[in-house]
């Protein structure tokens, strides 16, 4: 018992279920109210066809009491009366006295309807034929019938059918169909109940491993089923992002392996200073440089540092708003310049060359761009061994082996800027 | 010189105190945002030294009012931000100056004297004089002892900032600040070169120098050697 109730309450919890509990009410109380309409308007029309019929019969027994007089008339009711499956008839005078037809009196129901109606009556075993179950079991029914009332001078015909037939029939399909729209309930509950433990079981699983996950095991995976169903294609998307996510926690740890190793080199060599100066036995003057030294080495510490930041701050897309239309010329000329008389005191020759001639205004930061810049030229003139270099060619740029050569490249997706020098270039690994 | 150090790190704030006070200044400090606009309001400062964040009241914020209400004290902004988009930011809201920390003594010093004398309004003057060399602004010649000396635009640039600071320290990222307008750190050696192919045309056959490296810290024009 306290298993059904968990599981019921457990099939309450899901969407599936409730989703199903819901459909299944809508869709019974709203074929309840269509099928009440049907029934009532069926009723009503066959009422009035019957009604229909009935006075066609009066117009006939009204023209035969017309012809034949009372007796015409009491004889054609009698007549009727014996020979009818379903037809009711009784004719009596104004004091109350039956003349004919197989209904004993008229029925109460009828007389303060004008137009004829719906009444009910008793069957007795002198006017009917057709329940034999009654005449059996002797017992006296109440059954349904549709007549009309009128007055004849002198007597009162009431002309009616018996529509109990009908009346159980539609009483059957009523019966029928709430039977049916409850079985239909109970089966969509069933349904929906079915539907919610299968949902739960994927979802529970997906639950599973996220918190396996979640833990820390980053390279675990969602089950997949293969089924390509919905919850297969969400488990295949989020094994997707825990792919992506994996790489990012593995690209960080590498990052940080590298800003660790950035910036223990410099502190070690700072520390390894300090240390040095302090066991120095010269003294005052050598703990003075020794002092220098430190102070140089923390400010390469801080470069380094700035770099890193600034990659981050790159990395994180920070400098957008900083950006200006600039000509590149501009700023390839400018930190040319700022780096000549350093070139040419080391031997090299700083050529700048605009190739192409096109558009070289593009919005940039020329502060990075003209850092990057330097750091090229920089690079160019610190790391190519000027007593090696070799005469040779670069691209379409002829130039000896002291040269270093800046060209400004208008292209299709923007500028290109090359430095190029003849030094021992950048072996591959590290590209 | 009076400078206000506004700066919530109470051993940096110390420090420079200290500091500017070996160097021959006064200076006061606050300890946050409204006590710094307070002071900078109530005192006569020549120069503010502003930390980027502070408690109660960031620090452009304090610089902005300022400048709102007319006080027109010369700013030295420091940070601990980046320089990329910052530094654009700090100025903007009425900054002079901006220094990233952590930072080099001297190079804060030199940054505040010349911001101090900057209320001086030397960029009207048209002719700028130290010992007998002179440079006229309006006819862009430099001359020294009555002899003209030709120099490159970015020389005459060069000599002209150093010359506006005459007597000042200069460090080199002043320099590629102020004269290529340039603020990333140069790796090698530069400013120096530039510095000593000006060295070159102005001392060079001249008996008394006037372009001086001080070590450590720059470069000074100046009459006589201290």
């Amino acid at each position: 018992m306290n298993t059904l109730n968990n599981l019921w309450e457990a099939a309450l919890s899901t969407t599936a279920f409730r989703t199903a509990a819901f459909v299944v009410a809508v869709f019974t109380m709203v074929a309840a109210a269509i099928m009440w309409f049907v029934s009532q308007s069926t009723n009503r029309v066959l009422t009035q066809q019957v009604l229909a019929a009935l006075s066609s019969e009066v117009k006939l027994l009204k023209a035969e009491a017309r012809s034949s007089g009372l007796k015409g008339l009491r004889r054609s009711v009698a007549l009727r009366s014996a020979n009818t499956r379903s037809g009711l008839y009784y004719l009596g005078d104004n004091n109350g006295r039956r003349l004919a037809g197989n209904l004993s009196e008229i029925p109460p129901d009828l007389l303060g309807q004008r137009s004829g109606g719906v009444f009910s009556y008793t069957l007795s075993r002198s006017n009917r034929q057709s329940s034999k179950d009654q005449k059996r079991s002797g017992e006296v029914t109440s059954r349904t019938a549709v007549g009309i009332l009128f007055s004849y001078p002198g007597v009162k015909l009431v002309v009616a059918r018996d529509v109990e037939d009908q009346r159980i029939l539609s009483h059957r399909i009523r019966l029928v169909s709430l039977l049916g729209f409850g079985l239909l309930g109970i089966g969509g509950l069933v349904a929906g109940l079915l539907l919610s433990r299968l949902a739960l079981s994927r979802v529970d699983e997906i639950t599973d491993a996220s918190r396996a996950i979640m833990t820390g095991d980053l390279s675990q995976r969602l089950p997949r089923t293969g089924s390509g169903d919905e919850f297969d294609r969400l488990a295949g998307s989020l094994n997707e992002m825990l792919e992506r996510i994996e790489q990012l926690m593995h690209g960080l740890r590498e990052v940080s392996d590298n800003i660790a190793h950035d910036l223990k080199t410099p502190l070690n060599r700072l520390r390894n200073r300090a240390e040095e100066a302090l066991r120095d036995p010269r003294g005052e003057e050598a703990q003075r440089q020794g002092l220098e030294r430190t102070i140089e080495a923390a400010d390469d510490l801080i470069k380094t540092f700035n770099a890193l930041l600034l990659i981050a701050r790159l990395e994180a897309g920070a400098i957008d708003e900083t950006l200006e239309e600039t000509d590149l010329v501009d700023i390839v000329t400018d930190v040319a310049e700022l780096y000549e008389p350093v070139a040419s005191d080391a031997g090299f020759t700083l050529r700048v060359e605009n190739a192409g001639g096109g558009e070289t205004k593009v919005p940039v930061n020329r502060q990075l761009v003209g850092q990057s810049l330097a750091n090229l030229i920089d690079n160019a003139i610190k790391y190519t061994r000027a007593g090696q270099s070799q005469v040779g060619m670069a691209g379409e740029t002829d130039f000896i082996g002291l040269d270093i050569v800046v060209t400004v490249l208008p292209v299709v997706e923007g500028v290109e800027i090359s430095v190029a020098d003849r030094g021992p270039g950048i072996s591959p690994d590290d590209r | 010189m009076r400078v206000l150090v506004i700066e919530d790190d109470k051993e940096a704030a110390g420090f420079l105190q200290r500091a500017l006070k070996e160097s021959g200044h006064t200076a006061e400090c606050a300890g946050d945002g409204e006590l710094g606009l307070a002071m900078a309001r109530e005192g006569d400062f020549d120069v503010l030294i502003v930390d980027r964040m502070l408690p109660l009241r960031d620090g452009l914020s304090v610089i902005r009012t300022l400048r709102d209400e007319g006080d027109q004290t010369p700013v030295l902004i420091l940070s601990a931000l980046g320089e990329v988009d910052d530094r654009v930011k700090g100025l903007r809201a009425g900054g002079d100056d901006y220094l990233t920390k952590p930072y080099a003594y001297t190079e804060l010093l030199a940054r505040v004297e010349a911001l101090a004398r900057r209320t001086v309004p030397e960029e009207h003057m048209t002719r700028l004089v130290v010992a007998d060399l002179v440079l006229d602004r309006l006819s862009h010649r430099v001359s020294r002892g009555g002899e003209s000396i030709t120099l490159q635009p970015r020389e005459y640039r060069l000599l002209e900032y150093l010359m506006k600071h005459a007597g000042q320290v200069v460090t080199r990222t002043m320099l590629l600040e102020n004269v290529w307008d340039y603020h990333f750190d140069p790796q090698t050696n530069v400013i120096d070169v530039h510095v000593s192919r000006l060295r070159g045309k102005i001392d060079k056959n001249f008996d008394r120098p006037l372009l001086q490296t001080v070590r450590g810290a720059g470069y000074v024009i100046r009459e006589h050697a201290e």
